[in-house]
């Protein structure tokens, strides 16, 4: 079965089961099933233990799927990931501290076989792409959180992968580096047309930068709703004053109360936490 | 990162020499502070010299004039007579530093330093070929290790176990088996160099991130490839922590070899040798010793510079 050329990431009933040694099996994922476009960008939002990060490993071939199938470009997603089809972005940086921030860059770059040359140009290109093309020489520790993260999108983007997986990538971030990273992402995704699957728990963050918002439940994690932003571009600060902006969060967070409403009080608390954020917002 | 042989020196010492200070305020105080460790460590090590010397003032033997016979003249008379503090237990320092520029026998014109340093640079050329390959063997079984749960858990216990075999009791089993030779001492000292680096190895080459792992997985890197471009760089800091407790151990290993292994030209013969004329000149064995712990302390030096300038760069790079 071949995907259509604008359908980028296919997932069709996807399961997965956690078997650990003299514990019960968890159920992170079931019947998960969505299309991914190509240059879409899509958000996964959900309470803590909804799968949300699991999915996204399972898209990246980090994690084989208990049953079901996930094709990327057609391909199945062990060979997607054989044909350096994904950047993955972390909620740490995981950038190398005996790299200069250069080097951080190139190292995707040495191990799929670029030139000398062309590996400086590509890891220069990317670094001014984030606005670090001034800090080359410097080693990760010097630089700040929200700079660290730039590396790592840098270096996620350097090989010109098929689609960028990010796994809360902001998340421990300020809310002031939050909003301005934001920013930066959309620059990003426009500047490359990269298509972008992101996972985070903060609805303004998913709202703002997202073409679809995808809405996890735990317990067992799985898909309760698919949420459409038709918001403008490019967005900016302006975005999140529109009215139109407010009705989307508040639909976000009304999606995530309806699939939060389990057993588990945790998991609720954490919904009306995540729903605050996006009432300040 | 530059650092003069002065600025090396105290950096080499203090677990507390880590990144040149800087007062709160802001105010680099890098040269001055590396001045006052040099001169905390000449206070410190005068203090010792004073009180060795205070102790043999309260309750020594008579002090005589340096390198004089029991019949010269005296020249001081302890209050008290402590037996640890006799001239058998803790000779004079200055006696023993003389007894360093003295012919090592008599009649002989080698001086007892020079004699020595040759022993010491001997012992060295052993300690350090053992060195070397108790490394290598290291890092193979802690690679093959962290690649196989299996191999880990069949082999680690004998790894472990294998240190618990006092090395007075296996240096002559070994001399029996390999010969009394230069052979034999490497392999002690090898046996003992292997074990801080395996422990070490197993630690740093699994001290990657996780998500470093992955990293490198969604890039289809070969096994080969996270080794050589994460595992291993990221255990660097861990095997030069081995390197420097195996440093001193594989000269510890190659002075106790040299007893059973019949090598007569190394620090071991002559610690041997001196220990059977203690009575008649504490001083030499003193004097051995003195050069023994110089040379553990050189080779310590060695590998903390080769550090320093490996590690240079990282944030950790230059804590000691």
């Amino acid at each position: 079965m071949t995907a259509p050329t604008s359908t980028v990431v296919r997932i069709i009933g996807v399961d997965k089961t956690f078997i650990r040694d003299g514990a019960a099996a968890t159920t992170a994922l079931s019947g998960i099933s969505l299309d991914v476009a190509r240059g879409e960008f899509v958000s996964l939002i959900g309470p803590s233990g909804c799968g949300k990060s699991t999915l996204l490993r399972v898209i990246g071939d980090l994690i084989a799927p208990t049953a079901g199938t996930v094709e990327v470009n057609g391909k199945a997603a062990d060979q997607a990931r054989r044909d350096r089809d994904y950047g993955m972005v972390f909620q740490a940086p995981v950038l190398f501290d005996w790299r200069t921030v250069e080097d951080n860059v190139k190292l995707p770059l040495e191990l799929m076989g670029y030139d000398a040359a062309r590996r400086t140009a590509r890891a220069r290109e990317m670094l001014d792409l984030v606005e670090l093309g001034d800090f080359l020489k410097h080693h990760p520790y010097q630089l700040s959180g929200g700079m660290q993260q730039r590396v790592a999108i840098a270096r996620a983007l350097a090989f010109e992968p098929a689609i960028l997986l990010m796994d809360e990538p902001f998340g421990a971030l300020d809310e002031m580096t939050r909003e301005r990273m934001n920013q930066e992402v959309l620059r990003i995704w426009e500047a490359t047309g990269t298509t972008i699957v992101f996972v985070t728990h903060s609805i303004p963050e998913a709202v703002f930068l997202s073409s679809r918002v995808v809405v996890m439940s735990a317990r067992p994690g799985r898909i309760t709703d698919v949420i459409d932003v038709d918001l403008e571009r490019p967005r900016g600060i302006a975005t999140r004053e529109e009215p139109r902006y407010f009705e989307l969060v508040t639909a976000v967070r009304e999606a995530l109360r309806r699939g939060g409403g389990g057993t588990d009080s945790d998991t609720v608390a954490s919904v009306d936490r995540t729903a605050a954020e996006g009432g300040i917002a | 990162m530059t650092a003069g042989p002065v600025g090396l020196l105290p950096r080499l010492m203090g677990p507390s020499s880590g990144r040149e200070a800087t007062t709160l305020s802001g105010e680099p105080t890098a040269g001055h502070s590396r001045t006052r460790r040099v001169v905390q460590f000449v206070l410190f090590l005068a203090a010792i010299l004073v009180i060795w010397e205070l102790v043999k003032l309260l309750g020594g033997v008579p002090w005589r004039p340096i390198g004089a016979g029991p019949g010269a003249p005296l020249v001081w008379d302890p209050p008290f007579r402590w037996a640890f503090a006799n001239d058998l237990n803790l000779p004079h320092w200055w006696n023993i530093l003389w007894f360093l520029g003295q012919p090592v026998q008599r009649g002989s014109d080698e001086s007892l330093v020079a004699f020595l340093a040759g022993a010491a640079f001997y012992t060295w050329r052993e300690a350090a070929i053992g060195f070397v390959a108790g490394t290598l063997l290291g890092l193979v079984l802690a690679t093959v290790f962290i690649h196989s749960r299996l191999l880990e858990r069949a082999f680690v216990p004998y790894v472990v176990a294998s240190q618990t075999i006092p090395i007075v009791a296996l240096a002559p089993m070994i001399v029996f088996a390999v010969g009394p030779n230069v052979t034999s001492v490497v392999i002690i000292a090898t046996y003992l160099t292997f074990f801080p680096v395996t422990i070490a190895m197993i630690r740093g080459l699994r001290s990657p991130d996780p998500r470093a792992l992955e990293l490198m997985r969604s890039y289809a890197a070969t096994r080969f490839d996270t080794y050589r471009k994460v595992r291993l760089p990221a255990s660097l800091p861990y095997l030069f922590t081995a390197l420097k407790i195996a440093a001193t151990a594989s000269i510890v290993g190659a002075i106790i070899g040299e007893g059973p292994g019949g090598i007569p030209d190394g620090l071991g013969r002559a610690i041997i040798n001196f220990n059977q004329y203690y009575i008649t000149g504490p001083e030499k064995l003193w004097g051995a010793i003195l050069v023994s712990a110089l040379l553990g302390i050189v080779f310590f030096a060695i590998i903390r510079v080769l550090e320093l300038v490996v590690l240079r760069g990282r944030s950790d790079g230059t804590a000691a």
